[in-house]
């Protein structure tokens, strides 16, 4: 169990550091925005409400450095992220956990499609290595060097301009009524499969090279050679003994590369008007609306931290040398 | 392998002697090796290309970028070959001018992360103990925060967000991938028998790192920096496409932020908005397939995977796993290769360790 508990106070450290950016940030830079938009707002923002902005941005001089902070973690173990200005009076809270199911949906499922399906191509290029499976490298090389967000500019060109295939921006048919039914469900995944299939087509290029080069390594090893002298069959030696521990690092760069593809995926809303926080953090860059960016920023960085502890349950799940330690 | 990478540093006893011809030109081949790999030099073509671009970049363009015209919104012609926008700005001038900005911000972003990396990731490999602890846990802490987020808000909040301003952001939190391969290579290179040696003669720890072990990172640290670069300009780029940076400084992404916020895709504008993503994609790719190079230098079996398929390839065998290295050694004869790859196929045990565990 030591693996365990060494990752999950590397979590806890990692958490606190992300708090205490999101603390820092806006006491050094230089100016104070906030106190124009409190002033601006001056009457509509009830005392509570001013008072918490006061404390999430060191607006109160005569408290002390300490203070502040102590104050700043009682707000967030309260949930108060402060007021957004650009849909004033809404709490930062509310806007978050409307637009973070939306995200978790599309950036989740495309990123796994993606992570499934090419670490199966990567597979396979890496145990035909030296045929035409190989020209797929530079394709994939090409994919890995575009912005996420003009691959989505592209598609939106080709499938929703000029073919007119499906919607150029939105979620859901604003027409409907969110709520469970089939005609709603078909429509969310109507209107998220150009964002999603833009976030696979960016991102499986990576998965697709890091397991064909891990592919590539693990099998001129001995136990491969053996496994294939025993007469295995050869999808058994490929995928029971070669992609069997070639996948481990796939697994632990998945955990580290997911806050790049987050942040690329992010964007990806931003081109796609997707309700999901990137938008919303495009809408708060925009607008200036300093509470909603750092709310959005904790929980993202939250987030892909129990992505991470996710990822470190199948790590722990597939390599059984982590669970034999101490 | 000890010969491969330091083919990469500027040694000057290495000097040509005019006196044998012969051997100067073989050393001459051996030093760039690197660049004899037919993916490093294209890439490195097209990063002098775009090198050039920006530094005569304001001399050869058609039109000033900003220059607004009667010519709105016209398709590729004689006159606009890349066309023009919505204000009859010209589209070509705009991306060669905005290649200067891309460059620099990606080479000081680059510069900026890989000393902080090498900082980092050669002490806590170096000192080991709790020293190692500190620095390796936080690289690992800033490798799972979300960069990109990160850069947005500290870039949104910055009052003026220059070129200069967005690679020091960018530098600040984009060195922990570098310290992290770093580490990993430093720890195995410690314990090596001309490190114990240097240690043993009495060598000053800063002499060790700096003469000892520094010059066998050459390599990596070089790949880190190319990786790095790509990051910067992907991160700049889409900062600019977001309108966090200024929307006056031209770069590829300023022009997709303008393309973007006046319905280029709905007007069918493509010659607006295609090309400055082909540049992105082209130079990313350039600086991609330089790393490729070097991964294949780093790690032999990665190259000589590649150099044996083609021999295979050539004979007719399929092959299959397991059993090709056997067939290579046993009948493939020196005359395929060229001469300068001819190295030492396997590395030590002790690289492999150190490679394996950069792979993780």
């Amino acid at each position: 169990m030591s693996f365990f508990r060494r990752r999950i106070i590397f979590y806890l450290i990692t958490a606190w550091a992300a708090v205490t950016i999101n603390f820092l940030i806006p006491r050094l830079m230089p100016g104070d925005p906030v106190t124009a938009l409190i002033a601006r707002n001056q009457g509509r923002i009830d005392s509570d409400a001013e008072q918490s902005l006061r404390v999430l941005f060191g607006l109160d001089s005569n408290q002390s450095f300490l203070e502040q902070y102590i104050d700043y973690w009682g707000l967030l173990f309260r949930g108060d992220l402060g007021l957004s200005f650009t849909f004033f009076p809404t709490p930062v809270s509310d806007i978050v956990w409307q637009s973070l199911p939306w995200t978790v949906g599309l950036v989740g499922i495309a990123t796994v499609i993606a992570f499934v399906l090419g670490t199966l191509v990567g597979t396979a290029i890496g145990w035909r290595r030296g045929t035409w499976a190989d020209g797929l490298l530079p394709i994939s090389t090409f994919f890995s060097a575009v912005p996420y967000f003009w691959l989505g500019l592209i598609a939106i060109t080709v499938f929703a301009v000029q073919l007119g295939w499906f919607p150029s921006n939105g979620s859901y048919d604003r027409s409907l009524l969110p709520s469970f039914d089939l005609e709603f469900l078909g429509s969310v995944l109507y209107y998220g499969f150009l964002p999603a299939l833009t976030v696979v087509l960016a991102s499986i290029a990576g998965w697709i090279l890091g397991m064909r080069n891990m592919m590539v390594t693990v099998s001129s090893e001995d136990y491969v050679t053996v496994a294939q002298a025993k007469g295995l069959p050869e999808r058994k030696v490929m995928f029971g003994y070669a992609a069997r521990n070639a996948i481990l690092p796939q697994i632990s760069s998945f955990a580290l590369s997911l806050g790049f593809i987050v942040g690329g995926t992010l964007i990806m809303e931003m081109v796609f008007s997707y309700q999901g926080i990137g938008y919303v953090l495009y809408q708060a860059v925009n607008t200036h609306d300093y509470p909603l960016m750092q709310g959005v920023f904790l929980v993202i960085t939250l987030s892909v931290l129990v992505a991470n502890i996710l990822a470190d349950f199948v790590y722990a799940a597939l390599d059984p040398r982590t669970r034999q330690e101490g | 392998m000890t010969a491969d990478v330091t083919v990469l540093q500027d040694d000057p006893d290495d000097a040509p002697d005019e006196s044998v011809d012969e051997t100067a030109a073989t050393k001459a081949g051996h030093r760039f090796l690197f660049l004899r790999n037919t993916k490093a030099m294209i890439g490195f073509g097209i990063l002098v290309f775009f090198g050039i671009l920006a530094v005569i970049g304001p001399f050869i363009a058609p039109y000033d970028p900003s220059a607004v015209s009667r010519d709105i919104l016209q398709p590729p012609s004689a006159a606009h070959w890349l066309g023009t926008t919505h204000t009859g700005q010209d589209v070509l001038s705009q991306i060669i001018i905005g290649t200067r900005g891309v460059l620099v911000v990606g080479l000081i972003a680059g510069l900026g992360a890989t000393v902080v990396g090498v900082l980092v990731g050669v002490t806590a490999g170096y000192l080991g103990g709790v020293g190692d602890e500190v620095l390796s846990g936080l690289s690992n802490i800033f490798l799972v925060i979300p960069q990109l987020p990160l850069i947005i808000i500290i870039a949104g909040q910055v009052p003026s967000a220059g070129g200069v301003t967005v690679a020091l952001v960018i530098a600040a939190t984009g060195w922990a991938w570098g310290a992290r391969v770093l580490r990993a290579q430093t720890l195995s290179l410690r314990r090596r028998d001309f490190v114990e040696a240097a240690r043993a003669s009495g060598e000053s720890t800063p002499r060790i790192i700096v003469a000892e072990i520094l010059p066998n990172l050459t390599a990596i640290i070089a790949a880190g920096f190319v990786g790095t670069v790509i990051f910067a300009v992907l991160s700049q780029v889409t900062l600019a496409f977001i309108g966090v940076t200024p929307v006056s400084d031209w770069n590829w992404g300023t022009v997709l932020f303008w393309a973007q916020n006046q319905l280029a895709l709905q007007r069918g504008a493509w010659w607006w908005f295609v090309p400055a993503g082909l540049c992105i994609a082209l130079l990313g790719m350039g600086l991609t397939l330089i790393n490729f190079g070097i991964d294949e230098f780093i790690n032999p079996r990665l190259r000589s995977t590649g150099l044996h398929a083609r021999s295979l390839r050539k004979r007719r065998i399929r092959p299959r796993i397991g059993f090709t290295p056997v067939v290579r050694t046993a009948e493939t004869t020196p005359v395929h290769r060229p001469p300068a790859e001819e190295q030492p196929a396997e590395p030590r045990p002790a690289e492999q360790n150190a490679i394996e565990e950069i792979r993780r």
